[in-house]
């Protein structure tokens, strides 16, 4: 349950690295909240993806 | 309590060397899955920040760029395919064992000591990348295209604090650093596309019909910067090829797909070819567009994506320079057996950030990088033939370890020509140094099977004479 919980904070991190560039593309939000979103993309990502990620198999 | 933690240490860095020496046994083998994101993880890296920047630089057309890189990066991985993987099932050995069984422990040794130069080279390439982007809070001047030396004392301060940072982090958490660059991996991948994107209304792209008007008239223009020589088509396709000539042509790969079930598994380099080097070259060439001359990775990402983009270019160039510079101090290991691996590790940062202080090494990426390839390429043709043909040629395989010799002149004498002709071809026909790696591996085979006949010839005669006078 918990590990489910931890991707989809993963995910929804790497859906604010993403989705917002989109919407600066789209004029819908500006630039300064494309790279503020980004920051807490990548927190979110760091911060939950370790505790679920498999080793590195080689 | 120091000797303690240099005990473990040591025992820690000899542990990642399992199956180093011996065949790969059966229930060690890998499926699919790790190698696609192995492959995935280590071709998306700092240096394809600079790579898809310098196409850009060089006006290389965009219908140039596409197809250069669809068929040059298919070239690539059809050559792991049909050339690495085949070897590496088949014999299960790194390349520096199978080598030594082919040539000989000298010319083996001499190989290792090349490589590993070139290693510190590449991994320079990287430490500067990340210093570019751990230089901007401090308004550090950041080297431009025509930059070969160090730009100032706050660059070189950059460099040696991001180059002692990564060496001691090499020596003492090798395996941390790999999970952190599978961890980081997906992420990386999407900042780069998230940061072209974003960038894209600045280069008057506002809905998807106007990007390839602006990929012809804005970003890929067919226009080189002033003193840079004009790519084409044939440039980019055998760059995307050749980009990694060492690991497929050259077999360095070896090491990896030893652990695959089966050859099929040299595919699996396509997740390497098409997300790092198809999709973020094409997005560092977007943002080096819209950086509006800025070549330095960490103002260009910056400039992008914000802090994240910054921080993306640090990881991105810590995660491959790390295990490089693990690689080289192996190489380096095994020309000084007595030093302990954590002090050849530490010579070899201290090389390696050196290196990274001059500029001229990520400004001249391109060439470096060809270069590496082709210099490390004969002796993948002498390995493949070695272990694929010599038999069906009636030729001896690891003919060293078969005579016990310690210098197998017929692989010396094809590395050192090959090597010779492609500077002569280079120089007296004017041929680039990008394309020398196709005519390269041509003269290689046909040394390699000449000298073969020759040396081996003898030895029978030699052998056959012995076995007379003893009787």
């Amino acid at each position: 349950m918990i590990t489910i919980f931890l991707k989809i904070l993963s995910f929804t991190g790497l859906v604010l690295t993403v989705v917002p560039s989109i919407l600066v593309f789209t004029d819908a939000i500006t630039f300064d909240m494309h790279t503020n979103l980004m920051v807490v993309g990548m927190l979110m990502w760091f911060a939950t993806s370790p505790f679920w990620m498999k080793e590195k198999e080689l | 309590m120091a000797q303690n933690f240099l005990q473990r240490l040591d025992s820690r860095l000899v542990s990642i060397d399992e199956y180093e020496r011996e065949p790969v046994p059966e229930k060690q083998l890998k499926g699919w899955r790790g190698f696609l994101g192995m492959y995935a993880g280590e071709h998306t890296a700092g240096t394809e920040f600079v790579i898809g920047a310098l196409f850009v630089a060089h006006g290389v057309s965009a219908v140039d760029l596409i197809w250069g890189l669809l068929v040059g990066n298919l070239l690539a991985v059809l050559s792991w395919a049909f050339l690495c993987a085949p070897v590496a099932v088949k014999t299960k050995l790194t390349l520096y064992w199978q080598l030594k069984k082919i040539c000989g422990g000298n010319l083996a040794t001499l190989y290792n000591i090349v490589n590993a130069i070139m290693f510190c080279f590449l991994a320079g390439a990287m430490i500067t990348v990340a210093a570019t982007a751990v230089g901007l809070p401090f308004n550090i001047p950041m080297p431009g295209l025509d930059d070969w030396v160090p730009t100032s004392v706050g660059w070189v301060v950059t460099v040696f604090a991001v180059g002692t940072v990564i060496t001691i982090v090499a020596i003492a958490g090798y395996e941390y650093v790999a999970r952190f660059a599978n961890i980081s991996f997906p992420w990386m991948f999407l900042v780069f596309m998230a940061a072209a994107i974003a960038v894209l209304p600045g280069l008057g792209v506002h809905s998807v019909s106007d990007f390839w008007p602006a990929a012809k008239e804005r970003i890929w223009t067919g226009v080189p910067v002033e003193g840079l020589t004009q790519f084409t088509f044939w440039h980019v396709m055998f760059f995307a090829w050749f980009a990694n000539m060492a690991m497929h042509i050259g077999m360095s790969d070896m090491s990896i797909l030893r652990f695959a079930e089966n050859w099929k598994m040299g595919f699996s380099s396509a997740a390497g070819m098409f997300f790092g080097h198809f999709l973020a070259w094409i997005a560092s060439g977007i943002l080096m567009a819209a950086a509006a001359g800025a070549v330095a990775p960490g103002v260009i990402a910056f400039n992008s994506a914000g802090i994240a983009g910054a921080i993306c270019v640090v990881i991105a160039g810590w995660t491959t320079a790390n295990p490089t510079i693990y690689r080289a101090g192996l190489a380096f290991q095994a020309v000084t057996p007595d030093w302990k691996r954590w002090k050849v590790t530490l010579f070899t940062g201290l090389l390696t950030t050196v290196i990274a202080c001059f500029p001229a090494l990520v400004m001249n990426l391109l060439d470096f990088v060809a270069l590496y390839g082709l210099v490390l390429m004969p002796m993948g043709a002498v390995v493949f033939l070695d272990v694929m043909y010599f038999k069906k040629l009636n030729l001896i395989s690891n003919y060293a370890d078969e005579r016990g010799i310690k210098f197998n002149w017929a692989a010396g004498l094809t590395w050192f020509l090959t090597l010779t002709m492609c500077l002569f071809i280079n120089i007296y026909f004017g041929v680039e140094i990008f394309f020398l790696g196709l005519p390269g591996w041509f003269i290689a085979v046909i040394l390699y099977i000449g000298f073969s006949f020759l040396l081996q010839k003898q030895g029978v005669r030699q052998k056959d004479e012995r076995k007379a006078q003893s009787l």
